[in-house]
């Protein structure tokens, strides 16, 4: 019992005093996983809207494809993407391994089906009068989906905020493909705090798991609690 | 109140942005062509987890003016990781897997830098008995009382195919034992933990449990263990640490240069100082011992330790 206190005091302490380790590793996280939620949303949005809107055969079966893949497990994609970027995998060339982009690129994968999923809902939600109306006033193609998105825009920003977080909080991929590297430089690491909390534990150090683990849980609630501000306003 | 929550939230969230903004600024997270030359090492869990690579990393780095990139893993996927270009640099410490890498071409230039010996560790209880015992015969002690009925003796194995687990399978070997059909699913009282060296230790303290440790790693997290060193004789329980570039003519695109600089920097006379003294002043004794002038000792050619790659 005493070294959990222990743990929540010298946690606190890292926390105030702006430790710059954990700072960094709390930055790189936001950075990496915010990327990969901003490559994700330009991918799915017009992804769903394309599958939504759209009549084409499969379109049902694919859809439940991408609501399979919702729960698509962080090390497969982890895998998935090592074999694909490793040296001798087709992309090798590259040097991808072991680096942030490739951490992005994975958590852009992971999240790309539960946000197209998302955005599917979102659109199909919207009440058929607006798009009657928008169709009988004579709204061109573009006209009329910018509209649409206009409607839909708060289930969207949803959507964007569960992107975010699986992305921020999911583990397996970004140990495969980053390798949880502490380099000197901001740019070249790829400690990001579940990886992190991941290795201070295993290896005892339970103040920094605690205090990294705080950050991850206030991350995901200031991002809840800005969406549903916005939502509610 | 309610909005007074809402604040703090707030206050958090535009501190959290701050701190984003000001690392973020410095450098790009996604580093495209940076001027300085990067080395990606591969290294087996001891190393890091005793924080050496820590210590020797920034002289190097300001020596070369390199950024040195350090993937901790067991030797096992440290091997793989170089096997597939993915490194330039492995530092390993199993010798016949390393004979095979350097065999298969994957690797050039083996140098030997630093050596330690590896220590059974337990509860200071000491339920099976095994205190002072040579490791074969510990082993089968811990085996066979492990194996009794009721008995709460549990040997944790590393299970991750590092270099550790290659001598804890070669000491049962040793004992006689045939790994798979006599130790491995052979009961409860074997647990393979499939991780590092400093998480298997963390984990072997829980259960109370019997490990093979390398020496390095077992001091250096001693302040949080309530393990004792049961075992520490016997030649078979020599660790010889090495580092070796990987075959530029597998890969042409790999940092060859730089990985040349930093085994080089390994087997120089300052460096080997450097490991000899290290931990020292915290610890009470080393945890490495150079490799420079003990490669007789160690069993391996003078030019290993000595001679620069060229």
């Amino acid at each position: 019992m005493y070294e959990i206190i222990e743990g929540f005091v010298e946690a606190a302490r890292l926390i105030f005093t702006l430790d710059p380790d954990v700072m960094a590793i709390a930055a790189r996280s936001i950075v990496i996983s915010l990327t990969a939620t901003i490559l994700a949303t330009l991918l799915a949005i017009p992804l769903g809207a394309v599958i939504n809107f759209g009549t084409f055969p499969g379109r049902k079966s694919l859809i439940n494809l991408i609501q399979t893949l919702y729960s698509l497990p962080t090390v497969i994609v982890g895998l998935l993407i090592f074999l694909l970027i490793s040296r001798v995998g087709p992309f090798g060339s590259l040097r991808l391994l072991f680096t942030p982009t490739a951490m992005v690129i994975a958590q852009t994968v992971l999240i790309l089906p539960i946000m197209t999923g998302l955005t599917i809902s979102a659109l199909s939600g919207i009440d058929p009068v607006v798009r009657d109306t928008l169709y009988s006033l004579g709204a061109t193609r573009l006209q009329f989906l910018v509209n649409i998105m206009k409607e839909a825009r708060f289930a969207i920003l949803a959507t964007v905020a569960v992107g975010f977080g699986r992305a921020i909080s999911e583990v397996g991929a970004a140990i495969l493909v980053g390798g949880n590297i502490a380099a000197s430089s901001f740019g070249s690491s790829t400690r990001v705090l579940t990886t992190a909390i991941s290795l201070e534990t295993s290896m005892g150090n339970i103040p920094e798991s605690i205090a990294l683990g705080i950050i991850l849980l206030a991350i995901a609630l200031g991002v809840n609690l800005a969406i549903t501000t916005v939502q509610h306003r | 109140m309610q909005r007074r929550t809402l604040f703090a939230v707030a206050a958090v969230m535009v501190a959290l942005m701050l701190i984003c903004g000001c690392t973020g600024t410095t450098s790009d997270p996604t580093p495209v062509a940076t001027e300085k030359q990067q080395l990606r090492i591969a290294t087996t869990t001891s190393l890091y987890d005793t924080k050496l690579l820590e210590r020797l990393t920034p002289i190097f780095e300001e020596q070369y003016d390199a950024e040195v990139l350090i993937v901790s893993a067991g030797t096992g996927k440290a091997i793989e990781y170089g096997q597939n270009g993915d490194v330039d640099v492995l530092m390993v410490h199993d010798r016949a897997r390393e004979d095979a890498f350097l065999a298969d071409g994957y690797g050039i230039n083996r140098r030997v830098f630093a050596y330690n010996y590896f220590v059974v560790v337990g509860p200071e209880s000491d339920p099976a008995g095994i205190r002072g015992m040579h490791p074969e015969a510990a082993f089968t002690t811990i085996r066979e009382t492990g194996m009794t009925d009721g008995s709460d003796v549990v040997f944790v194995s590393r299970g991750d195919a590092s270099g550790t687990h290659s001598k804890e399978k070669a000491i049962w070997k040793a004992a006689g034992f045939n790994y798979s059909a006599d130790v491995q699913g052979s009961g409860d009282w074997y647990q393979e933990a499939g991780t590092g060296m400093g998480a298997t230790l963390t984990m072997a303290n829980e259960k109370q449990a019997y490990t093979l440790s390398d020496i390095g790693t077992y001091l250096a997290y001693k302040g949080d263990l309530d393990l004792v060193t049961l075992v520490d004789e016997g030649d078979i329980l020599l660790n010889v640490y090495c580092a070796m570039q990987i075959n530029p003519e597998k890969y042409p695109d790999i940092n060859s240069t730089v990985a040349k600089d930093w085994v080089n920097f390994m087997i120089s006379e300052d460096v080997q100082k450097e490991i000899a003294s290290f931990g020292v002043d915290q610890y009470g004794q080393p945890l490495f011992y150079a490799a420079r002038n003990d490669w007789e000792k160690i069993g391996v050619p003078q030019a290993e330790v000595k001679d620069p790659i060229p």
